[in-house]
């Protein structure tokens, strides 16, 4: 059986020295806790947190990013291997638990690869390093006659000695300053750049691998808890009569509201012995509610009343040249209003987390993607200090952003306080979809001039949708800057150009979904783009390209470039790979899309078909431009997952609420993509050698534009708003 | 007591005859492999092989089990090993938390069906989601397994 193994924060670091990316790079001591045995009868040499190697030459490495499918627990470490010139087959991995020593632990933003790059390299650097010495000082000759080759460090004579036997000397040696570090150069990697396969697949496979939803401790209580279900609404009374008859129920109990971002959102948890009778029991109490102020939330009003405020001049987001002078003298104009639902996340696996208070220490594990963040929640609401708690990082059965919130770590770790028991709270399915973060609500209106050449001339692009920042500060009511930048960056030569928000005030908790603020915008400017092809009888490929105009460094006032070069490239590549043009099946067309999000350059070409007016997706081409890749293998299958992601939210992604509380319930009404819909997903990999951008997220703004703009080719018929499943066309 | 043959293993174990086998396996016997996602059997996680037909545990009360024979995603089955071995070989999992019972939806298909066409396919994986969408590498590891097993 194979949980993660985690490393104990009280691992003691004898000798600190700060990375760039805030790695504390040297120590001496054990990867393993205090509660796990190291390998008996081994020797081993530490160079730095992430790397342990012992004498019979096998190697520790440690992941400290979450897997929830991102392939981080093999990306990460290949890096360190790499430079290090360790043989991947004497590997294995340990994942981290949250601390601030490992550096920014948040699996979130598409930025693993892109934060941990170089300070992984760095960590294998540093290995290499001292493992070249060791051996000089073995043979008594200069270090310049040593070099690193596969697990091995070879004289010039040719003599050679295996990693594993030099650790008696290694581990009395210093770590080498940075400026005595030497790199590999990026012809001779090994691993980076190539497809490698997951570490974990095996465990996937066989069912072995642990999952927050699999640990079990003994005595283990199950808790399932009742949550108002109008956000933010308390208990004002309840009954637990029913309840405590069902079988295994041990006890009811009300736990508070914390008022946090990522705090508890209160309610009546049961507690059992099984989780069946703890769902059981939850089903059977009654309970009184006080809703609230959120009851007044009713998501089809709430659309019409944010339409209206995009209908009106809104707050200026960005204003460039001279916006009415552009419309005033305009040829034509074209104006559209988009409108997009709410969406969950709605990973595989629920949320849930099992938490064991003991005394003034608590220990957690969970399927968690943020474990710094739920350290200090635990802390907070302990009042103890950040070494009384462990988080143990477990595999997670999908992310997507939600397990970013450790809302849940926190109400495991209140009711195992309260009843003095280890405890796993697990969410129903219900539960995941009424009571997430949910992707915000939005309503967009955009609107363009064209002159008599039909090259665009303005572009006004208004939007009112609540703000994530609604989560940390109750109350804002308009979009945040983060939230605007994907509409002011419109990579497009156009020379009056202004962004508008309208207001939007929150009515449930909002949250980041793998894309975020992408998905709207992504969609719009799309679709709308495709649009002026057609106002200027234009081919929509050549009018785009013509749209994003020369190559240029777009000014986003930020350190990594916007390259206009790179985004035409990606555009047409999928074009060229999907064949633009060329005479399609009768009922079938072509749309496409680009986006640049996470610093990475996406286009799709999607192929679709309309058959008794219903959508078919057949083919989807899809390429990126992420820079350096590290595995080939996780990049094309983060592609093809967002396809499938994309094509979610554009046919079935919808939440809705009514008096306040969410109307979808489980996976029959939160509909999924199954097997009889896929697409063939088509991907290329840009070779590049830029720096590492995002992977995860930024396929997926593309895929739901593309299918509309496809299915206007060939209906003639635009849809501005999702999911393609209200107008009865899935 | 309830007794229960599990991948070739008897287990009693004393439950409400009502609890779904599901429930049964995971926190009574101990197993872990097969998941909870939906609990209405809809989503296919929970799939287990209840003499050699797939069904969702989620939804059998664990009574309707005794005396079949439940095989698990730890259990063995030529089938079941040969998929496995596909599932590496293509590098299907992402977050891999479904997979367990798209094996177990695949071994069935396979069990009864030598050569499956892309529909049988859909046919028999439509009730299996994966939120990571690697429904792509799961069609194909399929094939691959095929192929293999008509050339051996």
């Amino acid at each position: 059986m194979k949980s993660i193994k985690n490393i104990s924060r009280r691992s003691f670091v004898k000798s600190i020295g700060l990375a760039s990316g805030g790695l504390i790079l040297a120590c001496n001591t054990s990867v393993f806790s205090d509660k796990e045995k190291a390998p008996e009868n081994l020797i081993n040499f530490n160079p730095n947190l992430f790397v342990q190697l012992n004498s019979d030459g096998s190697v520790i490495l440690i992941a400290s990013r979450s897997e929830m499918g991102n392939g981080v627990r093999t990306s990460l470490p290949s890096v360190i291997a790499d430079e290090m010139e360790a043989d991947w087959s004497k590997i294995t991995i340990q994942q981290a638990v949250g601390d601030k020593k490992y550096g920014d632990q948040n699996t979130d933003g598409s930025r693993s690869i892109r934060y941990l790059y170089e300070p992984m390299r760095k960590m294998g650097a540093i290995a290499k390093a001292m493992l070249i010495a060791a051996a000089a000082q073995k043979w008594e000759v200069p270090t310049s006659e040593c070099s690193a080759e596969n697990h091995f460090i070879i004289h010039t004579s040719g003599k050679k000695v295996g990693f594993g036997d030099l650790v008696e000397i290694a581990k009395t040696l210093e770590v080498p300053s940075d400026e005595k570090l030497t790199y590999k150069n990026s012809k001779d990697f090994k691993y980076i750049g190539k497809h490698l396969k997951g570490v974990d697949v095996k465990e996937y496979s066989n069912g072995s691998a642990i999952f927050g939803l699999d640990k079990r401790l003994p005595n283990i209580k199950f808790v399932a808890i009742a949550r108002c279900p109008v956000t933010f609404g308390t208990v004002k009374s309840f009954d637990k009569t029913r309840a405590l008859k069902v079988a295994g129920v041990l006890d009811v109990i009300e736990i508070p509201r914390i008022e946090k971002p990522f705090g508890a959102l209160g309610g009546v948890a049961v507690i059992a012995t099984n989780t069946w009778a703890a769902f059981k029991g939850k089903e059977a109490l009654k309970i009184d509610w006080d809703f609230g102020d959120n009851k007044v939330y009713d998501s089809e009003k709430y659309m019409n009343q944010i339409t209206k405020n995009v209908h009106k001049p809104g707050k200026a987001g960005k204003d460039i040249g001279n916006i009415n002078k552009a419309f005033k003298n305009a040829t034509k104009t074209i104006e559209s209003t988009f409108q997009l639902p709410h969406l969950a996340h709605a990973p595989m696996e629920v949320p849930n987390a099992v938490a064991w208070v003991q005394g003034a220490t608590c220990e957690v594990w969970a399927p968690t993607q943020d474990p710094q963040s739920a350290r200090k929640e635990v802390m907070d609401y302990l009042a103890t200090t950040e070494d009384n708690v462990t988080i143990n990082v477990t595999f997670l059965g999908g992310g997507f952003g939600r397990k970013s919130k450790p809302d849940y770590v926190v109400e495991a770790v209140m009711v195992s306080k309260a009843i003095n028991a280890p405890v796993q709270v697990v969410w129903t399915r219900e539960d995941d979809i009424k009571h997430g973060y949910f992707h915000t609500v939005s309503a967009q209106y955009l609107k363009a001039s064209l002159d008599k050449n039909g090259k665009v001339t303005g572009w006004l692009h208004r939007f009112a949708l609540p703000s994530i920042v609604s989560t940390f500060q109750p109350g804002v009511d308009f979009a945040a800057g983060f939230e605007i930048s994907s509409a002011a960056n419109v990579p497009f030569d156009i020379e009056n150009l202004k962004v508008e928000v309208g207001q939007a005030p929150a009515h449930v908790r909002i949250g980041w979904l793998r894309s975020v603020i992408n998905i709207p915008h992504g969609f719009s400017i799309n679709v709308f783009a495709d649009e002026l092809a057609y106002a200027a009888n234009k081919d929509p490929l050549e009018f785009r390209l013509n749209l994003i105009g020369n190559d240029r460094i777009e000014d986003t006032n930020d350190p990594i470039k916007y390259d206009t070069a790179r985004l035409k490239n990606v555009l047409k590549i999928a074009a060229k790979n999907a064949d633009w043009g060329k005479q399609l099946p009768e009922g079938h067309a072509y749309g496409l899309a680009v986006h640049y999000s996470f610093y990475s350059y996406v286009a799709s070409v999607v192929e679709v078909s309309m058959k008794n007016n219903k959508v078919k997706v057949h083919n989807v081409y899809t390429v990126i431009d992420c820079g350096t890749v590290v595995n080939k293998d996780t990049v094309t299958a983060q592609m093809e997952g967002a396809a499938i992601f994309g094509m979610q939210l554009a046919y079935y992604g919808k939440i809705t609420a009514k008096d306040g509380a969410i109307e979808q319930n489980n996976y029959n009404d939160y509909k999924m993509i199954r097997m009889n819909e896929i697409p063939k997903v088509h991907v290329e990999i840009v070779e590049s050698a830029e720096k590492p951008t995002g992977v995860g997220e930024p396929g997926v703004p593309v895929i739901a534009p593309a299918i509309v703009n496809a299915i206007f080719k060939i209906t003639g018929k635009r849809y501005y708003n999702l999911p393609l499943s209200d107008y009865d066309l899935i | 007591m309830i007794s229960l043959q599990i991948n070739g293993e008897k287990h009693s174990i004393d439950v409400a005859p009502k609890m779904p086998l599901l429930w049964a396996i995971r926190d009574i016997v101990g197993l872990t492999g097969t998941k909870y996602g939906c609990g209405i059997g809809v989503c296919g996680s929970c799939k287990v092989l209840l003499d050699n037909s797939p069904v969702q545990s989620c939804m059998i009360p664990v009574s309707a089990a005794e005396g079949k024979n439940i095989t698990t995603i730890e259990g063995t089955s030529k089938n079941l090993q040969l998929l496995q071995n596909s599932w590496e070989a293509l590098n299907v999992p992402q977050c891999g938390f479904c997979q367990p019972g798209q094996l177990i939806a695949a071994t069935a298909l396979l069990d009864k069906n030598e050569n499956p066409t892309d529909e049988d396919i859909d046919e028999a994986m439509i009730g299996n989601i994966c939120r990571c969408g690697t429904y792509q590498r799961i069609r194909k590891a399929i094939h691959r397994t095929v192929e293999l097993k008509k050339q051996s």
